[in-house]
């Protein structure tokens, strides 16, 4: 009989095997982080989100019975009151109605369990936009817009020297000094004087003499070794290092604006939410305090909140201007322009009243363009729109965008265009506000 | 040895306590009990280490692949949750017989798991015929050594996808790919190793039939029944090893990918014997450390507060839950001690029902070698067909439910009484049958004249089909594999009818 020790041995043989299952894994999940923006709310986006993705990815099948019909005996343990011919009321399900007998229920009958995975708020953005097929530009935009603080981030070995740090500079040299046996000047001292007293004596004896040759000897040694271990050695210096870390500046209101009338399928809805949800995820980077408001419109406009923004239809016809409206009043009433930075992202089918027009076009030429930071539009199109052409609204948009360039205007037909889309609007922006300011 | 003639005391142990045990054990399971085991050896592992040699079905080496991730992670998790308790050991059927031992147990529990594992599983692995017709226990460690270094290689080569494909493909049909019913067919594992090279490079000149029958022109009529029947011989057909099938002759496969369904194969066929042997082998296991623990306690080896945790552990391993708290089948520990328990007392001490049941063996006081002899001789189901007494399904309190879907009911058809116990037992060891589990599939023609469709038949049984959604992803690996249009036809056993019918892969 042998024993032997293999606790030392290399652990995490699995590493391996866990690797290319989690790889396995992310088709999937990337699925469930598509559909928890789809069903989630856009302020909580990512906020530490458990996703689960269902057994099936990482399902292995075979080849197995089930048993659907017909005839079976299943024996049980533990009858305290069963008697021959007595009846049982069927379980509603389970009771081994998969699995091909009693054998086999514990085995591998009750695989079917989800997995749920803990994403990280950036985790969670970054599967979100790799759907989105351009990871990572988002990324760069974002940065680009960002300004910077330095903030204190340890120490280095190198920097400026108004960036020395003192204390710490020395503290090192000590340890250094101390463990490399640099002598004491009081030490030196005491033997340049005990040399000095004996050099006037004579005649010397030879005892004396020897303990001077000593003495002479040493303090070459000592004096060598004061010179050869410095005070402060390249190797002790330490420098405060500061890095750039993004501060968002002030506040920013973002104001989403939706036609919800019948001609609005869900699907456009989803494509205008993917969009908000990007217009959010970008601004948060950017601001410390983002508020959301939603308004929504038919014939009539009003706040509401995201739940009925995006999944209470209303039916009538559409008068864009109401909402326009609408969001001046809530800005007048809550967001002074002095304080807050004001953006607009507004989706719609481009369906509104003729007569309509004209005033959408006035509202946001002159009162509402000079108000805010960014316009964007967004003109969700169904497949009639390649027959139907340009919509009235977008003309009129067209219109107020060739004057006024941060006023953005874009039609997007599919989710994959939405990226794209977004980006583009944004690197508009960047010139926009330069030739604005 | 400490002065009080106990082997420790306390809970903490060293290797010299365990060598200790080890030898007083050895002399209780060779003398008294009169086991016969590979040489042992045993290893002390950390609890991580015990998740990994866990995920890889017992084995201490095996190749990567994401399902073993998998298992770790479900693993892993349950233990860290608390749902699961690490098992206290792992076994494993080769020779030498090695045992690991978690660091984390006490003194005592590294004495039950030598006790339980390095001498009860380690006596059945050797004894019994089923392992001895179909295993290699010297040979295991170095072909899955040989496996894991072939498959990193063709990873390499061929890149991981490619590898995957055929992995997964042929796990979903490692169910179809063991010989059940062909006498002895041990493979023995070390010739594999040296022939594989040889028999890929000879496999690459090889000669196919499939390519051979290749209509050419028209002359469909030189080809007869009687050259049909001879080529359906000629591939073994019909043929229920469907992974050995798809080796020999799936037309499109190149060597390396035969191979690698060869290593599938041949592993899927090592443990086959495993469950169909888990009642008994965890019975014996279980009634073996029992038995040595208390000799210990006897002896004055161990001391009380020992032994009360060996009993505490034992009794916790042996817990059978009734239905009402949600049990549908057996624990093996439990029932498989119980019984063991049971042929012990009716060798020694049985009754007037046992002398009617058990006429061969009742009370005739060797109960020792009538354990061994069952251990050797039966599997699950014979063992309970032969050996499931009356007493035992009294104290289970067995009873049976007949589950007929035309009722609204389930029947209770038989209670553990005179007149249902044969019923009882009937069905209890035939829900050991490996047919009872094992989906009956047969390969039954290839169309080589034609489209090359290869047509499976599955055997149903009483009202159950394959399940749908399983059935349908296997099928598909399955043609992925054959490189045609594969049809699977489901039959009603007694009437031969064709039930549902299946396909998949271009036609």
């Amino acid at each position: 009989m042998d024993i032997i020790d293999r606790r030392s041995n290399p652990h995490g043989k699995n590493l391996e095997n866990r690797r290319r299952a989690l790889e396995r894994a992310r088709g999937a999940v990337q699925k469930a982080v598509r559909d928890a923006v789809a069903n989630g709310k856009i302020r909580e986006i990512g906020d530490g989100k458990a996703v689960s993705i269902p057994a099936d990815a990482l399902h292995e099948p075979g080849f197995h019975r089930v048993f659907t019909q017909g005839e079976r005996h299943i024996i049980l343990t533990g009858n305290h009151e069963f008697s021959r011919g007595d009846k049982l009321r069927r379980p509603p399900s389970g009771g081994g109605g998969k699995g091909g007998g009693p054998g086999q229920a514990g085995t591998d009958g009750g695989g079917e369990d989800a997995y749920r995975f803990i994403l990280s708020r950036d985790e969670f953005l970054d599967l979100f936009f790799d759907d989105l097929e351009l990871p990572d530009l988002i990324k760069r935009e974002i940065s680009a817009t960002e300004t910077a603080a330095p903030s204190r981030a340890g120490l280095s070995n190198d920097g400026s020297p108004s960036q020395l740090d003192l204390g710490r500079t020395i503290r090192y040299s000590m340890a250094r000094r101390i463990g490399l046996g640099r002598p004491k000047p009081a030490e030196l001292d005491e033997i340049e004087a005990r040399i000095t007293e004996l050099e006037e004596v004579r005649p010397l004896s030879s005892a004396q003499l020897e303990e001077l040759e000593e003495l002479r000897e040493k303090r070459g040694n000592l004096r060598q070794r004061m010179n050869r271990i410095p005070w402060v050695d390249p190797v002790d210096l330490r420098y405060r290092r500061f890095a750039p870390t993004p501060k968002p500046s002030t506040r920013a209101v973002m104001f989403c604006l939706m036609d919800v009338s019948g001609s609005m399928t869900e699907r456009m809805k989803d494509l205008a939410k993917q969009f908000f949800l990007l217009l959010h995820v970008f601004l948060e980077k950017r601001y410390k305090t983002l508020d959301v408001v939603f308004i929504r419109h038919a014939e009539t406009a009003e706040e509401v909140d995201e739940e009925t923004f995006f999944h209470d239809p209303r039916t009538g016809g559409t008068v864009v201007s109401t909402a326009l409206e609408e969001m001046l009043q809530v800005q007048r009433a809550r967001y002074p322009v002095q304080q807050w930075n004001i953006y607009v992202a507004q989706a719609s089918d481009g369906d509104n009243s003729p007569s309509d027009t004209p005033q959408v076009v006035r509202l946001l030429g002159e009162e509402i363009l000079p108000l805010v930071q960014y316009y964007a539009y967004i003109e969700v199109t169904g497949s009639g729109a390649i027959i139907r052409g340009e919509t009235d609204l977008w003309q009129a948009y067209r219109s107020v965008a060739e004057k006024q360039p941060h006023l953005a205007i874009r039609q997007v037909s599919d989710r994959k265009e939405i990226f794209p889309v977004f980006r583009d609007l944004f690197a508009r922006k960047t010139t926009g506000e330069a030739s604005h300011a | 040895m400490t002065g009080t003639g106990l082997l420790y005391q306390g809970a903490d142990w060293n290797f010299t306590i365990i060598r200790d045990c080890y030898n007083a054990i050895e002399e209780i399971a060779e003398k008294e009990l009169g086991l016969n085991v590979f040489p042992n050896r045993i290893e002390v592992i950390t609890s991580e280490q015990m998740l990994d040699v866990y995920t890889a079905s017992g084995m201490p080496i095996n190749y990567h692949h994401w399902s073993y991730g998998k298992r770790f992670a479900g693993h892993e998790n349950a233990y860290r949750r608390g749902l699961m308790g690490l098992a206290y050991e792992v076994v494993i059927n080769s020779n030498p017989c090695i045992s690991y031992l978690m660091e984390e147990n006490s003194a005592t529990m590294q004495a039950l798991v030598i006790a339980h594992a390095a001498f009860g599983h380690n006596h059945f692995f050797k004894n019994n015929r089923l392992f001895q017709e179909w295993t290699d226990p010297s040979q295991i460690l170095n072909y899955l050594e040989f496996a894991r270094g072939y498959i990193s290689r063709c990873e390499e080569i061929h890149g991981q996808a490619a590898v995957e494909r055929v992995l997964d493909a042929a796990h979903a049909l490692q169910g179809q790919g063991v010989n059940r019913h062909s006498g002895s067919r041990r493979v023995d594992l070390k010739d594999e190793q040296a022939r594989a090279r040889e028999r890929r490079a000879y496999e690459d000149r090889s000669f196919n039939d499939l390519w051979r029958t290749l209509p050419q022109g028209s002359e469909p009529e030189f080809f007869g029944d009687g050259e049909k029947q001879a080529l359906r011989r000629r591939l073994g057909l019909p043929e229920e090893n469907i992974l050995y099938f798809l080796e020999k002759h799936a037309p499109r496969l190149t060597a390396w990918e035969r191979e690698i369904i060869r290593i599938v194969r041949l592993i899927a066929q090592y443990f086959y014997p495993q469950p169909q042997l888990k009642l008994m082998n965890e019975g014996c296991a279980t009634w073996v450390h029992d038995r040595i623990m208390s000799r210990l306690h006897e002896k004055g080896l161990i001391d009380d507060a020992a032994f009360m945790e060996v009993i505490h552990s034992t009794t916790n391993v042996i817990a059978q839950f009734g239905y009402e708290q949600g049990s549908t089948s057996f624990n093996p520990y439990a029932l498989g001690f119980a019984m063991m328990k049971d042929i012990e007392r009716i060798c020694t001490d049985p009754t007037e029902e046992d002398r009617r049941w058990q006429p061969d063996i009742a009370g005739n006081g060797d109960a020792y070698a009538t354990l061994r002899h069952a251990w050797a001789e039966y599997r699950d189901e014979s063992f309970v067909l032969q050996f499931l007494s009356p007493k035992v399904m009294r104290d289970f309190r067995m009873f049976r439910l007949l589950d007929d879907t035309r009722d609204p009911y389930l029947l209770v058809d038989a209670i553990h009484d005179e007149a249902g116990y044969r019923d009882i037992r009937r069905t209890v060891a035939a829900s050991y049958d490996p047919s009872a589990w094992y989906t009956e599939i047969e390969i039954v023609d290839v169309d080589t004249l034609g489209d090359r469709t290869l047509r499976l038949e599955h055997r149903t049984k009483s009202g159950q089909v394959l399940a749908d959604n399983d059935m349908k992803l296997t099928l598909n690996a399955l043609a992925d594999l054959w490189g045609y249009r594969v049809v699977l036809d489901e039959i009603d056993t007694p009437t031969g009818r064709v039930v549902l019918s299946h396909e998949a892969g271009q036609a």
